[in-house]
């Protein structure tokens, strides 16, 4: 990850879930999918370090782009969460 | 839906302020007199009590809408202040907006395109789903960007600092000018609309100066009902004293005004009205003196009504008082069902279940009425009715003198009031409801006595004990919640528990040592012993007996065990009593403790704890999943009914005498706990002439410590263990510890053998004075017996040193519990309150009611924990062991014993860890507590 902008990378952290930003039309495929609309999507602030590093790498995310999360779960292995980027 | 009465609906509510002029609009009189009554007691015209505003006084008419007390609503008066005065509630958003908007022209100070910015990011929000909550946030952002500024960006003017004197008073800081509230008003109006929906407003349901009053709703009278006293006196409501304290100012203030008055005198009154009027909304206002009654208590206004504990939400809205419940003390009766609970005729005559008259049931219900609400003669029981209900909505009381006239008249569509009949469906409750299992639905029984009663099994999920507890009964009114209740809330339904997936009803205490009689080491029952077990069941088939060497017919305790099993039933699992020797020996299990059951047959193996018990219960825990819930509780109702049938032909009980040990074996335990204080005076010793070895990462002290604790524990242990040695498998306090039911070997050692370490936080004892724990000993005593060693049992007793130390390690297990249950009941309030309204929708997701995603999957993985085994979605050995049968052992080297493992270790166990702790040194106290905190 090209991060050097950021002074501390926390997406390389163990405990930090990976942090993906989806492209429109990835966005709105999900959407489609999960048969859901932008606003009853989980909220993650821009302000957010994950989204601060997310930035670095692919330029400025504006409100309202969805970022996908992969976390590990002790139940499921692994569990796909979605969240929008809201002001902050 | 309509059929129910339900003509609208509500389709959303909103808050906002209300305008002078709807006030005035909406208002049914103008109030101008502070008098109430006149001479003859009458409500004078444009007074508090004018009957325009509604009716309290039955057989009166409203003069608004001529209905009578019941049905009119009331309606609200006004009072037209002669000053505007500022509204306490809304102090804050005034200060908001005096602050960030121009003083002179009364626009926002933040630049144009800061403005636009705001307003595109706020639309923005509401678009991505922020809710009200972050729009207000973001508001209150916008204003603190546009306050502070020296000079206004449009027209120019120069700022002046306001001040908020506390309560209501502005000031302007550099002149110490106060702002009148007619001020503050102007200001207010003077703020354009477009600049209000920048800061979060809505200019069109609320304009700022509305928080300014210029008129004074006054609520109908319904709301602050005046109350005749038994001598003839009038004694009105604390709002209304209040009302007439503001009209009183109120008419000296326009008087003094008109007149022309010094500007002092006015403002002084001004200063009043605010006053009042501020302790009309809120008389616990910080900063001013509260209102007071002429007795010196403080009135109970506005804000009172609504606030705290005992408010109108919390106590009247939250904890409303319900009618067709009952509420007494509750006793066992282990020959009910697990789904029953026994109600007292006196309480089944009071709760009724209302029943719909039809042409299939008129006769029925006829003779019922005709019985009246006390049916003679009182045995046996037959319900009778307390209420008629006609078509037309009219309710009739039946009383023995009317029963025979009402029944006469009873006819179709009417609904009547029955009396508990067994089987109904009730709710059960005991507080604290901590889980959905406090609340379950039970049958009903019909009983003689004055006490609920139910069965043993289902005392965990309650959390219930006899030794006074009470509970509440809630009879269920309508079809619907009868239908719910029944599939959701029944007993048997709650069977296992979605905290572990593992049963939370199940044989306990005496159960498990009757079923431990029953099967341990399979003895032989005849023909009298056999029948007198088993006719305590119904629906079983007795098996076919074998025969003695005599020819007598007789059947083994696994045989009559088996009874209860479904026929085809198979699992394999070690029991409590298992040793857990290497190998293991499988069938030929010297303990008997290996339990193998193939096709509802118990081929070896003791069942105890581990096989019915509650929360450990393999064979329940399998019942309960593969056969479904009622046949678990068809299994639980019989395995008890069993397993005291065993217990009562073997009989049992336990006593201070199980504990007593042989002379020798005393002599070996005194010896062996003096030899480990040996051990400790001499590491003592070794510390204080320098020769102790230091531990790794520890001081000197601190491997003492240590290094003596373990000593003095393993003397504990090791007494415990030559005692457990001559107690034996035959002593009943061994057979109940070793067999599950009650009480540990850990609580035998220290009743035959030796107490033990007592310890504080941790640590051995070192309080009290100074370098010594009490002034027997000498000051920087080490040694075993100055810091809190006990070795006495508690059957030999304990020495005052023992004992005073005892009382030490006591009391630090009751504050902590005290702790404990305060700060989790709080934890669980705060959990409870943030995921009270999420719920699963049917795509799996969970949800709150805005509808936004809070988790995408249920538990990540959208599996209910009360389906799962001990938290797993699926037991993989388990289907293993069901496919290839006894191959899967050998094939698989699956540790049978592990299958279903310890789940319920991790809360439930540490819960009777501390459970355990707390009575091994408090055993005696454990009852005084108990009951202390009910």
């Amino acid at each position: 990850m090209a991060a050097e902008n950021i002074s501390f990378n926390v997406l390389r952290h163990d405990l930090v879930p990976e942090h993906h930003l989806l492209t429109e039309e990835e966005a709105e495929a999900v959407l489609s999918r999960k048969g859901m609309t932008r606003d009853q999507l989980p909220k993650i602030r821009k302000s957010d370090p994950g989204i601060k590093v997310l930035e670095s790498i692919h330029g400025p995310i504006d409100e309202g782009r969805v970022v996908k999360i992969v976390r590990k779960s002790e139940t499921a292995q692994e569990f796909v969460a979605y969240r929008l980027v809201t002001r902050g | 839906m309509t059929a129910r009465g339900i003509t609208k609906r509500i389709g959303s509510i909103k808050f906002s302020c209300v305008s002078p002029d709807e006030i005035r609009r909406m208002s049914a009189t103008k109030i101008i007199t502070a008098d109430t009554y006149d001479d003859e007691g009458y409500p004078i015209e444009m007074g508090l009590m004018d009957p325009h505003m509604g009716v309290i006084e039955p057989g009166l008419r409203c003069k608004t809408c001529g209905c009578k007390v019941d049905e009119c609503p009331g309606h609200f008066g006004h009072i037209d202040l002669a000053m505007p005065v500022i509204h306490v509630g809304f102090i804050k958003d005034i200060k908001m907006l005096l602050e960030s908007t121009c003083c002179k022209c009364g626009r926002l100070m933040l630049s144009e395109d800061q403005v636009k910015a705001r307003r595109e990011s706020m639309e923005r929000m509401e678009e991505l789903g922020g809710g009200t909550i972050d729009v207000k946030n973001f508001s209150k952002e916008t204003a603190k960007d546009a306050s502070g500024k020296g000079v206004c960006p449009y027209c120019g003017a120069e700022q002046i600092r306001i001040k908020l004197d506390k309560p209501t008073t502005f000031r302007e800081v550099e002149d110490n000018h106060k702002l009148t509230a007619k001020e503050v008003r102007e200001r207010l109006e003077r703020i354009p609309d477009e600049d209000l929906v920048t800061l979060g407003i809505d200019p069109s349901t609320c304009r700022p100066e509305w928080m300014v009053l210029t008129a004074l709703a006054v609520p109908p009278v319904t709301v602050r009902p005046s109350i005749t006293l038994d001598s003839g006196d009038r004694s009105e409501d604390d709002l209304t004293h209040k009302l007439v304290d503001v009209l009183r100012i109120n008419q000296r203030l326009r008087e003094n005004r008109d007149a022309g008055a010094p500007q002092l005198i006015v403002e002084d009154l001004w200063e009043l009205l605010q006053y009042h009027v501020t302790t009309y909304f809120d008389n616990q206002t910080s900063g001013i003196p509260p209102a007071r009654h002429r007795s010196g208590r403080p009135l109970k206004t506005l804000a009172q009504r609504l606030k705290g504990k005992e408010g109108r939400f919390r106590s009247n809205l939250s904890g409303k008082r319900v009618n067709f419940s009952a509420r007494t003390v509750i006793s066992p009766d282990p020959l009910l069902s697990i789904n029953e609970v026994g109600v007292p005729v006196f309480a089944a005559r009071e709760l009724t279940v209302p029943v719909h008259v039809n042409e299939h049931n008129i006769a029925q219900i006829r003779e019922m009425v005709a019985r009246g609400p006390q049916p003679v003669p009182e045995k046996p029981y037959v319900p009778g009715v307390n209420y008629v209900i006609r078509s037309d909505g009219r309710k009739i009381r039946v009383t023995d003198r009317n029963a025979a006239d009402v029944a006469e008249g009873l006819d179709i569509d009417y609904t009547v009031e029955r009396q508990l009949i067994d089987g109904d469906v009730v709710l059960f409750n005991r507080q604290p409801s901590l889980h959905r299992m406090s609340m379950m639905a039970h049958r009903v029984r019909i009983m003689e006595g004055k006490t609920f009663r139910f069965n043993l099994c289902v005392c965990p999920p309650y959390n219930a004990d006899f030794d006074g507890d009470e509970m509440n009964l809630h009879v269920l009114q309508s079809d619907e919640a009868r239908a719910e209740a029944r599939i959701l809330m029944q007993v048997q339904e709650n069977i296992l528990s979605p905290r572990y997936g593992g049963p939370i009803i199940g044989a306990i205490h005496d159960h498990i040592t009757g079923a431990y009689f029953l099967t341990h080491n399979n003895p032989r029952f005849d023909r009298f012993e056999a029948m007198n077990i088993l006719f305590k069941l119904d629906d079983i088939k007795v098996p076919e007996p074998l025969i003695d060497e005599k020819g007598e017919p007789y059947w083994t305790g696994k045989q009559l065990f088996s009874v209860v099993l479904p026929e085809d039933f198979r699992t394999t699992f070690k029991a409590n009593i298992c040793q857990s020797c290497k190998p293991c020996q499988k069938e030929n299990c010297p303990y008997d403790a290996y339990v193998k059951i193939r096709d509802g047959q118990l081929l070896c193996g003791t069942i105890d704890v581990k096989g019915i018990g509650n929360s450990k219960g393999k064979i329940l825990d399998r019942i309960a999943r593969d056969y479904g819930s009622d046949r678990a509780a068809k299994f639980i109702n019989q395995v008890t009914r069993l397993a005291l049938g065993a217990l009562m032909n073997h009989g049992f009980s336990t006593g201070i005498g199980d504990e007593d040990i042989p002379e020798e074996a005393a002599l070996q335990i005194s010896n062996n706990t003096q030899d480990c204080i040996d051990k400790v005076t001499d590491l003592v010793a070794s510390y204080q002439d320098g020769t102790l070895e230091q531990m790794p990462g520890r001081s000197l002290r601190e491997t003492l410590e240590v290094s003596v604790m373990g000593v003095l524990a393993n003397a504990r242990d090791e007494a415990g263990k030559i005692a457990g040695k001559h107690l034996g498998m035959n002593n009943p306090a061994v057979i109940m510890a070793k067999a599950g039911a009650r009480g540990s070997m850990l609580n035998l050692s220290q009743m035959a053998g030796c107490v033990g370490q007592q310890a504080v936080r941790g640590e051995r004892l070192s309080r009290g004075y100074w370098d010594r724990t009490l002034p027997h000993f000498e000051k920087g005593d080490l040694g075993a017996y100055a810091r809190g060693f006990c070795s006495n049992s508690y059957k030999s007793g304990l020495s005052p040193t023992e004992f005073f130390f005892h009382a030490m390690g006591g009391r630090e297990g009751l504050v902590d519990t005290a702790v404990r249950t305060s700060r989790s009941g709080y934890m669980q309030r705060r959990l409870v309150s943030a995921l009270e309204d999420l719920k699963l929708t049917s795509d799996g997701t969970v949800r709150n009611t805005v509808g936004t995603v809070v988790q995408f999957r249920y538990g990540e993985d959208g599996v209910d924990p009360a389906r799962t085994v001990r938290g797993k979605a699926i037991d993989l050995d388990d289907l293993f062991a069901e496919v290839l049968g006894d191959q899967a052992d050998e094939l698989l080297h699956v540790e049978t014993s592990d299958i279903g493992g310890d789940y319920g270790t991790l809360e439930k166990d540490e819960m009777e860890y501390t459970e355990d702790e707390e009575s091994e040194e408090f055993d005696d106290l454990d009852m005084d507590y108990e009951s202390g905190g009910e």
